[in-house]
């Protein structure tokens, strides 16, 4: 009896209490496997714990430091992605990838004041990618932006480079995340002469008939997709449903992952979709992986997912993670880095073709390097298409560079309109 | 033993008709206040504030308004979210149109913003009660968050569509934005709360909250007494959105400092607001105050159990919480169907015999 009311009492103090610090290199996860946006969430958050299970097996960590992941399931709800922030700092946090734009943009002005990096890979808000106005904020590879003039240019090369007069449509997430691509769209219209129409989808994003059925009486000629969670497999289908050709239909990277295709069965076959990395587990790396991690029964979740798209999504982003560790702990010599080293190491980060082979993961992600001024990256992609006979994407285009005229013409201006509102000194002047 | 009339002698008519007659009641109301303002400030870090004390406040401010309305006037709404995206917008145009003024005034003028927009949206319940008054509300939830998803001039042209505060100083102490400290956004928290929960209730002590009141027992009846049917239900509209506005701005500047209306403000929070006011007691501040804590805490209590405590996996636990919290709802409900607030009414009337029940 006092033995239980002991563990109670305990239990109720650690209920609110934040736990002491250990000596590790922390990265948080926050992730969701729960609610209408864990077929997304459940895959990638696989990829990223499985990728530092690996790291911390085979290897001993990072510099003799060992990675602990401090998971927080938020539920894809921004305010939930607050309380787990604020819960999670104190532990020694790295670096944060919240996977989700809502997140992103509320944790930016924290991030800042608490200094602390945080990396929206190919999320969150893209003027970021400007490092001046941005000092704690990263998202490379590539951005929304970008992702929406790739998705224009793979049109532009179907075409013989003219879509003059062509209807090109927007699906989209009615959130911060599907806004995101709008202007650039309406900008590039601008200059390739087509037109742009919009149908936005509210959360979660099941209830699509009538935007589709207004699609099938405008009969656009390609069809874009801003969507996540259950939103993408509602999306393939309601455009099996109107016989729209699904080689016209491209979705964004958060827009093509097995989950979304596999729903639907063979009439997704010839679904497109953009890759911020290549697809499979045709790699080195993923017989580590196996020998490591899999094999021994280590694994995050249930073991499913592994090569999926969005597994290796997460991968990539403890990859990049794991490498800007390295990276800082060069620079400062020391192993057990803090979150302001962290951010030295993301902003020196080089990832070169030989670097990716050394990892195990040859012509799987762009070269890149991290500036001061730019913390986007390159901003390629690839374009990637379902074969729903045997499962599996693959990737159909070379690699696709955006129109980084308007992009960065776009993002100067958006950081210039941040930096104003929230009164920045820019910095590597 | 507790609660005891006895030797507590009343000598005026204020003191006859305060709010809290009972010596012991006073002397608690008087400890939290003092554990609330003086102690509390100095023991709280990021944590606490952010994910526990700051929505906890904002939440019972939107409780307290839903409940002016729901409890006390009986009009049902399930506008609330749509209500609070109201004051939130108001408090964004407002900082950014007008950045010298006090954000003090910016939240209350949102305050009185949304108690205009509101009184608009009570006008059909003039004409229809109940189920029907619901769906009217219904409607003003999706409307205005349509609105706001739909005009950029409310979000100034960004390209998400999100609106993010800028930092305010009261002062010259920041309690808006990444660099405030966790006391400070606290006690302006705090502050509102303790304001807005004294106005209420001594307006539904008053003429008005009785009017409130009559109309909501029958409104045949109030009419017949003399009671303007027409200015009671208005009145309770425009203050109850007051209330709503208020927090909705709470809730954008000083809790979130950024929001989505879709997610932030959509039909989720008019349920979660309406199941506090029922859980903690309809027609009841006390209950609104526990009702809020409840739907808040309840969760944030149980995950940190089971994965801190019990280093349950995370999906688990949420699967878990969310049985829980059901199951809990339901038992309390059954348990003492008009709220928390009355369950702590019949823990006070048995304290007051204790321990010589006969």
């Amino acid at each position: 009896m006092k033995i239980a009311r002991m563990t109670i009492c305990a239990l109720m103090l650690a209920a609110f209490s934040a736990p002491a610090a250990y000596a590790d290199l922390v990265l948080p996860w926050l992730e969701y496997r729960t609610g209408p946006y864990s077929p997304s969430g459940i895959p990638t958050a696989d990829g990223f714990e499985d990728y530092l299970t690996l790291i911390n097996e085979r290897d001993g960590g990072v510099g003799g430091e060992l990675i602990r992941v401090v998971k927080c399931e938020t539920g894809y709800n921004t305010a939930k992605g607050v309380e787990c922030y604020e819960q999670t700092k104190g532990e020694g946090a790295l670096v944060y990838q919240p996977l989700s734009t809502g997140i992103t943009y509320q944790l930016i002005p924290k991030v800042t004041a608490d200094q602390i990096p945080l990396h929206s890979m190919g999320y969150g808000r893209t003027a970021a990618a400007d490092g001046t106005v941005f000092e704690y904020v990263f998202n490379f590879p590539a951005n929304y932006w970008d992702g929406a003039s790739i998705a224009v240019n793979h049109i532009l090369d179907l075409n013989g480079g003219n879509i003059e007069g062509k209807k090109i449509s927007l699906v989209y997430h009615n959130s911060a995340y599907g806004k995101e691509p709008i202007r650039t769209l309406e900008k590039l219209a601008e200059k390739h002469g087509y037109t742009l129409s919009l149908y936005p989808v509210d959360a979660p994003g099941q209830e699509q008939k009538s935007q589709w059925l207004d699609i099938r009486r405008e009969q656009p000629d390609y069809v874009l997709l801003w969507g996540w969670g259950v939103m993408n497999a509602a999306a393939v289908t309601e455009a099996a449903n109107i016989r729209f050709p699904m080689e016209n239909f491209i979705g964004v990277w958060w827009s093509g992952s097995e989950n979304d295709v596999l729903p639907v069965g063979d009439r997704a076959h010839g679904y497109k979709a953009l890759a911020l990395h290549n697809v499979g587990s045709d790699f080195p790396l993923f017989d580590d992986l196996r020998k490591h991690v899999i094999d021994t029964g280590k694994f995050a979740g249930d073991g499913t997912s592994v090569g999926s798209v969005l597994y290796n999504r997460g991968m990539y982003g403890a990859l990049l993670a794991v490498e800007a560790i390295r990276t800082a702990q060069e620079i400062h010599g020391v192993s057990d880095i803090t979150p302001q080293m962290m951010r030295d190491g993301m902003e020196a980060l080089v990832i070169t073709e030989e670097k990716m082979a050394e990892l195990g993961l040859p012509n799987f992600g762009p070269s890149f390097a991290v500036s001061c001024e730019n913390h986007g990256g390159p901003g390629t992609g690839w374009v990637s298409q379902w074969d729903a006979h045997n499962q599996t994407w693959s990737i159909i285009s070379d690699l696709i560079t955006p129109d980084k005229e308007i992009i960065d013409g776009l993002i100067a201006e958006a950081s210039a309109q941040y930096a104003e509102e929230q009164n920045i000194a820019r910095r590597c002047q | 033993m507790f609660y005891r009339e006895v030797g507590d002698f009343k000598t005026t008519y204020a003191a006859d008709s305060q709010t809290f007659p009972i010596a012991f009641d006073r002397v608690r109301y008087y400890f939290v206040l003092i554990v609330a303002v003086l102690l509390v400030p100095f023991l709280i870090d990021d944590y606490w504030s952010n994910a526990v004390f700051v929505p906890l406040l904002v939440w019972s401010v939107a409780a307290i308004g839903l409940n002016i309305l729901t409890g006390y006037c009986g009009q049902i709404s399930l506008g609330t979210g749509g209500f609070m995206a109201v004051g939130a917008y108001a408090c964004y145009k407002l900082s950014t149109e007008f950045p010298d003024l006090n954000i003090v005034f910016c939240i209350l003028i949102s305050g009185a913003i949304t108690a205009a927009v509101g009184m608009l949206f009570g006008l059909p319940s003039l004409r229809i009660k109940g189920f029907y008054l619901a769906v009217a509300t219904l409607a003003a939830q999706f409307f205005l968050v349509w609105l706001f998803n739909k005009v950029p001039w409310f979000y100034n042209y960004s390209a998400s569509g999100q609106i993010t505060m800028p930092e305010r100083t009261i002062f010259g102490l920041a309690v808006t934005g990444p660099n405030v400290e966790p006391w400070a956004q606290y006690l302006i928290c705090l502050a509102f709360v303790f304001g807005l929960a004294w106005a209420a209730r001594n307006l539904t002590r008053g003429s008005l909250g009785r009017q409130w009141m009559a109309i909501r027992d029958m409104d045949i009846a109030a009419e017949i007494i003399g009671v303007d049917p027409l200015r009671a239900k208005l009145s309770a509209f425009a203050v109850s959105s007051f209330y709503v506005g208020v927090a909705g701005a709470l809730y954008f500047s000083v809790y979130l400092g950024a929001v989505e209306v879709t997610e932030a403000f959509g039909i989720n929070q008019s349920f979660l607001v309406l199941f506090m006011i029922i859980i903690g007691g309809l027609g009841s501040i006390f209950g609104s105050l526990v009702g809020a804590a409840f739907m808040v805490l309840l969760p944030i209590v149980l995950r940190n159990i089971l994965t801190r405590g019990l280093n349950w996996d995370t999906a688990l636990a949420t699967h878990v919480e969310f049985m829980v919290v059901g199951c809990l709802i339901m038992f309390f409900l059954i348990a003492e169907p008009h709220g928390l607030a009355q369950l702590w009414n019949i823990a006070k009337q048995k304290l007051r015999l204790w321990p010589f029940p006969h």
